[in-house]
């Protein structure tokens, strides 16, 4: 191939927001036919720094050249002018329009052209770079990844040749994620310039030529992909030599703490989320469950926490029936639930509240009759903060302000001080970086050798395959099969995840 | 916007001012920026009135003096009338802030005020021949329970089937003006046949004084810091805010959402109702369509200004009801058209308003280079 051209190049770029440095004089560039990948921690300034190319932020100083010339980009619109396409976490795109509205939407069509031709210009596309769509299929009958597909064909559509990807397996399955790669290395070979945004070490080796580390929104570095490996990119990333294993302590088991039996619960949109599952659970175990998103995860959290209504089946605690329990009695009872939810904060904590209310949420009721003791839960806020490390400006300041990772320890926190019998606990390190993460996977586990019985909702395979003691895998709301952590891997769990039931795998 | 062409020098340009939020803001630059707004707010009044042809200093020393300086016979008259217009929208202000900072959008305050004021008004016009201090007692028990009834009207359809509250509200406010439509043509309520309008009370069913005005001004007082412990120093305070913030929060704390928010609006609808009690028991001495004189509405300014600090609503309250009473009598002193002060008090209140905004957001000023 001859020599490639540079795409982008962004030149000591700066971005502040308050008195956060969120880029701090970041150098960066990418090649047409080139795949960067940019890694770094969760708050490390990533999508900042791409959404600086998408026209979503302007940078506060450093320049920004397209082919050299030096380029402004003030709204998406100027970057979409530039050929400039950004694929975002979360998917933009309405529900009630078929693909192809969706692609045409906010561009401007020629005379004469109705949706046929641009069903055609579509599939010639999709062909292309060996897309999978159905034009007319509406968004909301599409699972994730074929919304994320819709994405990439609306900004190939609007001819764009670099191309953002922010965070793009975080809601795939090791099938699609395959898949997906196929697709970007065949854009990369048509002369596509590619950056990925990403914290997940094993995607950056395979996909990418070349790494920008960024840590703390400074760029520490680039590397070719093929002369490094994950425990130097680790090190890049975090600062310091990383241990990469999670432990998996062996505890004395009490049998059955839990008991779930043919659980059936509805969903938001009247049909079954979870359907007849049936699971045990002992005391000092870590029960995995691996699944795609809205497989059924929330609601069956929340059956158990007593928020969602069950239509059918028995869930036993400890022997005794919690079905039509109030939350309020189910807590009390020793049950405790952290549900990380997408943005962090929907549930469980209160966003604009300091830490010492946050702490109050579970226990305000305690005390004196009507009036308010602040006393003891600031007392808890301060432990924590010590304890788990939590980096905040002091016990007043909003939980709001705090980085994801920190806010994650608050609520994980919270839950482990009140003492669980059992803990149910979804997506716990969502978004975190290395450290934090596995700050949080120690906690687990040291709850887990206080005999408590863990019910771990996750998303990362690699880790329920380390810490758990068993996974379940669901799908749709049923129960696919029940593994051995430790004598699986993580192509039996994706087909499972994808439909097949455990005996289907077998063969 | 057209399509930005490519060229470099096009492309180049870029917008000068940006609008940023503001983040920790500290307490002491967040109120020199207040006091500079409401320095701001009179300079655009003043600003006004000289566009009106008068003299801006003399407008508000008049405005000043018609809110504090009474008659030689009575010194304290024009205080005790400013107090009069401030005690009603000061309760009425608190009481919305209850359902306020449950995020529960009660623009019912009028509604609330005047089924409270009805109630109260029953026991006035047919049981006042009860003694002096049963029959008043019953009078408040009666605007509270109005008021109650009135605010969970909507609350109950809110909770049992998700109905917008803001409109429910909003429009309970025209049955209950109605409703006393309705009493006025009843020859039991009426005061005279042929005339639309109901009886006055007997003395019996008026409310004592102090100083020379109705007490409702010392329950006024006494509820500000009612309000500032309940809201800030209890568990149901606290549960206030968290469903305020976040009903899914306060459901996976294991709190009874649907109850919070009832118990709330029982709460925020009976101080209503007291202050429609207070005022047709301790001003008007008769119930008419007219009682509230906007308070349901203002006090929503209020509440919010005051970021619904019941401290700072007092402090807020009492500045529009100055400028209410003071700004009448500069209107008859200069001759000025009653249309002319209300759009004086409009101007104060929108520079009130922008001034928020500045303490909220900032303007940043591009420094980048554009060119090489």
């Amino acid at each position: 191939m001859e020599a490639k051209n540079t795409a982008i190049r962004l030149n000591s770029i700066s971005k502040a927001f308050g008195s956060v440095k969120a880029n701090d004089n970041i150098d960066f560039g990418v090649k047409y036919g080139e795949i960067v990948a940019l890694l770094g921690e969760n708050g490390s300034g990533k999508t900042t720094l791409m959404n600086m190319l998408s026209g979503i932020y302007q940078p506060d100083s450093g320049d920004i050249y397209k082919d050299e010339q030096l380029i402004n980009i003030n709204s998406p619109k100027d970057s979409f002018a530039y050929g400039i396409g950004m694929i975002h976490q979360h998917f933009k795109l309405v529900d009630v329009l078929s693909a192809a509205e969706n692609v045409a939407l906010g561009t401007k069509r020629a005379k004469g052209e109705g949706l046929a031709s641009l069903s055609k210009k579509i599939k010639t596309i999709s062909q292309e770079f060996g897309l999978e769509i159905e034009p007319d299929k509406k968004v909301y009958d599409m699972s994730v990844s074929e919304k994320q597909t819709v994405e990439i064909i609306k900004v190939l559509y609007r001819g764009a040749r670099i191309l953002i990807l922010d965070e793009p397996t975080a809601v795939l399955t090791p099938q699609e994620i395959e898949k997906l790669f196929i697709i970007l290395r065949k854009m990369r070979d048509s002369g596509c310039a590619i950056v990925i945004i990403t914290h997940k070490l094993n995607e950056v080796l395979a996909i990418s030529d070349r790494v920008t580390i960024l840590r703390k929104g400074q760029s520490v570095g680039t590397v070719k992909t093929q002369e490094t490996n994950a425990k130097e990119l680790t090190e890049l990333m975090v600062g310091k030599a990383v241990e990469l294993s999670i432990k998996r302590p062996q505890v004395e088991k009490e049998k059955n703490v839990l008991e779930v039996f043919r659980l059936t619960v509805g969903g938001p949109d009247g049909l079954d989320a979870v359907k007849g599952m049936t699971f045990s659970l002992d005391g000092g175990e870590v029960l995995g469950v691996a699944g795609i998103a809205g497989s059924g995860q929330k609601e069956l959290c929340e059956a158990i926490a007593g928020l969602a209504k069950v239509t059918e089946g028995a869930i036993l605690y400890k022997k005794e029936n919690i079905v039509g329990k109030s939350p309020a009695e189910i807590i009390k009872a020793g049950i405790s639930m952290s549900f990380i939810p997408e943005d962090r904060l929907g549930m469980g904590l209160v966003a604009s509240m300091d830490i010492t209310h946050n702490m109050l949420l579970k226990s305000y009721k305690d005390g004196k009759p009507a009036l308010l003791n602040r006393k003891p839960a600031k007392k808890l806020a301060q432990t924590l903060i010590k304890r788990l490390d939590i980096s905040t400006p002091g016990v007043t300041t909003p939980v709001r302000q705090l980085s994801g990772g920190n806010v994650q320890k608050v609520l994980l926190g919270r839950e482990i001080e009140s003492k669980p019998n059992l803990l149910i606990t979804a997506y716990p390190v969502r978004g975190l970086d290395i450290n934090s993460s596995y700050t949080i996977y120690d906690l687990i586990n040291e709850q887990k050798e206080k005999g408590v019985a863990i019910l771990f909702i996750g998303e990362d395979l690699d880790v329920l395959l380390e810490l758990c003691d068993r996974i379940m895998v669901i799908c749709q709301g049923e129960v696919m099969g029940i593994v051995d952590a430790k004598k699986t891997n993580k192509e039996e769990l994706g087909l499972m995840m994808t439909g097949e039931k455990m005996a289907e795998v077998a063969n | 916007m057209t399509q930005t062409p490519l060229t470099k020098k096009a492309s180049a340009s870029e917008a000068p001012i940006r609008i940023a939020k503001r983040e920790g803001l500290s307490s002491r630059r967040a109120i020199l920026l207040r006091l500079l707004t409401f320095v701001m707010a009179i300079v655009a009044g003043g600003v006004f009135i000289a566009a009106m042809g008068q003299n801006p200093i003399e407008a508000y020393k008049l405005i000043l003096r018609g809110a504090f300086v009474g008659s030689q016979r009575n010194p304290l008259s024009s205080i005790q009338a400013t107090v009069i217009i401030f005690v009603p929208l000061l309760i009425v202000s608190i009481a919305l802030s209850f359902a306020f900072k449950m995020k529960f959008w009660n623009i019912g305050g009028e509604g609330q005020m005047i089924i409270g004021a009805t109630f109260a008004s029953y026991f006035a016009i047919f049981h006042s021949d009860l003694p002096h201090f049963v029959l008043i007692a019953l009078m408040f028990f009666a605007g509270a329970l109005g008021g109650a009834f009135w605010g969970l009207l909507p609350t109950f359809f809110k909770v049992k089937f998700d109905t917008n509250e803001t409109l429910f509200t909003l429009m309970l406010n025209y049955v209950a003006i109605y409703i006393v439509k309705y009493l006025e043509t009843l020859t039991s309520w009426r005061a005279r046949a042929g005339f639309a309008s109901i009886k006055h009370f007997e003395d019996n069913a008026k409310l004592m004084k102090i100083g020379g005005v109705h007490i409702g001004w010392l329950l006024a007082l006494i509820l500000i810091v009612i309000a500032y412990i309940y809201l800030n120093h209890t568990k149901q305070g606290y549960e206030i805010s968290v469903v305020g913030e976040s009903q899914a929060t306060a459901r996976y704390a294991g709190m009874n959402v649907k109850k919070i928010i009832l118990r709330t609006m029982l709460i925020s609808g009976a101080i209503c109702g007291l202050a429609g009690m207070i005022q047709v028991s301790g001003i008007d001495y008769t119930l008419s369509t007219g009682m509230t004189g906007g308070v349901g509405f203002k006090g929503i300014t209020v509440a919010w200004l005051a970021q619904l600090n019941p401290f700072v609503m007092a402090l807020i309250a009492a500045i529009f009801s100055i400028l209410e009473k003071g700004s009448g009598v500069m209107q008859s002193t200069l001759s000025i058209s009653a249309a002319a002060t209300d759009v004086l008090q409009g101007i104060i209140l929108f520079s009130f308003l922008g001034g928020e905004f500045f303490t909220r957001y900032t303007f940043v000023f591009s420094k980048r280079r554009t060119d090489k």
